[in-house]
């Protein structure tokens, strides 16, 4: 599936048309949304849970260096191998040679927006490594060759009908449409390909640098078998993962769980410190941690836009956010989506393959409402916006207007002359009609302008009196 | 009590019958009302846009403009908004930052005004409509307007209120969002007006001009039922000023 968020414009107005898409993408969200708020409710403390979370994120990020060299330190004493990816061309390269070095043939991997980014899956089986997704979502994604729609829920743009016709077609089994039948067919494909892999691949909700253990939260099971079945466990985080110590996770978990998919809590949460010991025989003979850089330290050199690195992925602003709900993931064109994707979007990939992405939101501010680590997104957007146009991306003829714009405004005698047109001019349109507007109207019609405007009726109204 | 006038260039050229309601109300709880004749833009569709610098003269210039005023009022909590929390993010001349943060204190949305500063707790006035109401996605979530005009609502007599679903989400105006991306907007408007229209109401009542001329040109142009209306007007009318 080759996106590009260059071309979101189009994306948006193919998804506004596509009912079926829309559909699917509209219950989804309204029903995890639901699940939330329900299951925030029941905590009294969610805000200030909110507030600890920012602050231990702050705390991370401005002190992220020492934490860095903490949690490699305690992962080393835990016997795990580190590895440090400055781009995604190291960290494919580190993964493959890992690869290489175990002679392996077959590689499984839990969910992980990261390798998504490093576009892991691929590269791997360009390289002849037999490579599986094992969450059912991701798995289901995989088979149709396209990309995750959703941080958390990976299939939410398809239905059940779409999911019978993947697995009839891919898999060459009658169709069926029956939730249960599809998730023991997928079930029994996924368990033997865990058993005969050689490495699981998997990503990391939190790096805790206090103990030097990765922690995989999941509702499947699939990420446990992958950091646990094969003989090489690696798993793939951005730098930014880390926290402190075990409480700090306390907090975390709390917010995930509702945030995520409106889950008290979470149903697995995996904790990984190092490969398996010697007496026990069970489990990883060796694990790995790829810490990956790819943007990450340039956007944490910007005090404001660092916070967007304070995301835990939950997607929560997805799905709150009244656009993703009507058009879904793909539309952004890249790997994150919704409102932290177009945040996203312009730091990794530079203001001008992500000149529009910022400019794809009403600026409403559900997402900041929502966010359990208080991500300021429609603040973030606006200095993004700012970025794009200083760097010479935004189009010249709003430039031009906004030149001219500036020179009247603080003109008042010439911007009262300038506004005074239009409402000359309404008089001449049939009644009833208002000024059409490129792209505004159509299915609007725009308000109509007044003759006098407000000071005029203002001044006449004090001498009347 | 002295109130500076602050009126938005939709109330200005659009809608300035809402503003003068406003002034009225004003005038009527016995507010003295200056109108600061050479004020213009405070710069918000440019600073959504990304265009700080050509924002920060303008802003500079507002801030110059309305010193030293007792209170600035407003028909719009967008623009407010502006004024209160975006000047902050602005690369204004430091001379100026103390003038700046006065006024931020300073400047009211006309509800906020009216409960906060006023201290009203009630319009003694009849306005006989179902009405519903829109939260104007800056007045709810950067300035924390919320309760205020629905209590102001609330108390007026013959008036039935109702909670139109999902009151709180965006009406898909957005400024320059509106144009730049018109199809999703025109989608987010569809959806917020059939909420409006499934609440069976006879208005739709908001703090922002924005939100409503998005509204009412798609309750128009579909010939839905209800009707949008600034609540500076509903107050006005409700007591025959």
């Amino acid at each position: 599936m080759n996106l590009s968020p260059t071309k979101t414009k189009t994306y948006v107005k193919e998804a506004l048309l596509d009912s079926r898409l829309r559909a699917s993408v509209d219950k989804a969200t309204q029903t995890s949304l639901a699940k939330r708020n329900d299951k925030k409710e029941q905590i009294p403390y969610w805000e200030e849970l909110r507030y600890k979370a920012h602050s231990i994120k702050r705390d991370v990020m401005e002190h992220l260096d020492t934490y860095l060299e903490t949690f490699e330190k305690n992962c080393v004493s835990n016997g795990i191998h580190v590895h440090w990816a400055a781009n995604a061309k190291e960290a494919r390269q580190i993964i493959l040679n890992i690869a290489h070095e175990k002679h392996a043939k077959t590689i499984v991997k839990s969910k992980s927006l990261t390798t998504e980014e490093l576009h892991l899956n691929d590269f791997l089986i360009e390289n002849d490594l037999e490579t599986l997704e094992t969450d059912l979502g991701e798995y289901i994604v995989q088979l149709l060759g396209q990309i995750p729609s959703h941080l958390t829920a990976p299939a939410l743009h398809l239905n059940r009908q779409d999911i019978g016709k993947v697995f009839h077609e891919k898999l060459g089994i009658d169709y069926t449409e029956d939730p249960n039948e599809l998730l023991t067919i997928a079930r029994n494909t996924l368990r033997e390909k865990f058993l005969n892999a050689d490495i699981g691949i998997s990503g990391v909700n939190f790096a805790v640098a206090e103990s030097g253990s990765v922690v995989v939260v999941e509702n499947e099971a699939n990420a446990r078998l992958t950091v646990g079945v094969p003989k090489t466990h690696i798993a793939v985080m951005g730098i930014e993962k880390i926290i402190p110590n075990m409480d700090d996770l306390a907090v975390f978990l709390k917010l995930l769980g509702p945030s995520a998919t409106g889950q008290k809590a979470s149903v697995y949460v995996n904790i990984v410190g190092g490969p398996a010991f010697q007496k026990l025989k069970e489990g990883p003979e060796e694990m790995h941690i790829v810490l990956l850089d790819n943007g990450r330290s340039k956007m944490l050199a910007d005090p404001e836009l660092r916070e967007t690195l304070f995301c835990i992925r939950c997607g929560a602003c997805l799905n709150v956010c009244p656009i993703y709900q009507q058009i879904g993931g793909h539309a952004y064109g890249w790997v994150y989506m919704g409102p932290i994707g177009i945040t996203l979007i312009p730091q990794y990939l530079g203001e001008k393959e992500g000149k529009y992405s910022p400019y794809l939101s009403s600026l409403c501010g559900a997402c900041y409402e929502i966010c359990p680590v208080r991500i300021n997104i429609p603040h973030h957007l606006l200095k993004l916006r700012n970025n794009v146009v200083e760097k010479g991306y935004s189009m010249k003829i709003e430039k031009i207007g906004m030149d001219i714009w500036a020179f009247l405004a603080r003109h008042p005698k010439l911007y009262r002359f300038a506004t005074w047109f239009p409402g000359k001019f309404q008089m001449l349109l049939p009644k009833g009609q208002s000024f059409p507007a490129p792209g505004y109207t159509g299915e609007r019609a725009l308000g109509k302008f007044d003759k006098k405007g407000f000071r005029k009726r203002f001044l006449e109204m004090k001498k009347n009196k | 009590m002295k109130v500076a006038l602050f009126i938005p260039c939709l109330s200005e050229h659009l809608y300035p019958e809402s503003a003068i309601s406003m002034v009225k109300v004003l005038e009527h709880i016995g507010a003295e009302i200056e109108y600061v004749n050479d004020q213009t833009c405070c710069g918000q569709p440019a600073f959504n846009s990304g265009y700080r610098k050509q924002v920060v003269p303008v802003a500079e210039r507002f801030i110059k403009l309305f010193q030293g005023k007792e209170y600035v009022v407003s028909p719009s909590g967008s623009c407010v908004t502006m004024v209160r929390k975006f000047y902050n993010e602005l690369d204004i001349n430091p001379e100026l930052h103390s003038a700046r943060d006065e006024l931020s204190s300073k400047i009211f949305e006309f509800t906020e005004f009216l409960i906060k500063v006023v201290n009203m707790d009630k319009v003694d006035g009849t306005f006989s409509h179902k009405v519903t109401y829109h939260d104007s996605c800056h007045a709810l979530r950067e300035l924390g307007i919320k309760e205020q005009p629905r209590k102001l609502l609330k108390s007026i007599k013959g008036i039935d209120f109702i909670e139109m679903e999902k009151s709180d989400t965006c009406c898909g105006f957005g400024g320059t969002f509106s144009y730049k991306y018109a199809d999703m907007s025109i989608s987010m408007v569809a959806r917020k007006c059939k909420y409006i229209d499934e609440s069976g109401a006879d208005y739709v009542t908001s703090t922002d001009s924005s939100c409503l001329m998005n509204i009412d040109g798609y309750l128009r142009k579909h010939n839905m039922k209800a009707r949008a209306i600034h609540i500076a007007d509903i107050l006005a009318q409700s007591m025959n000023l």
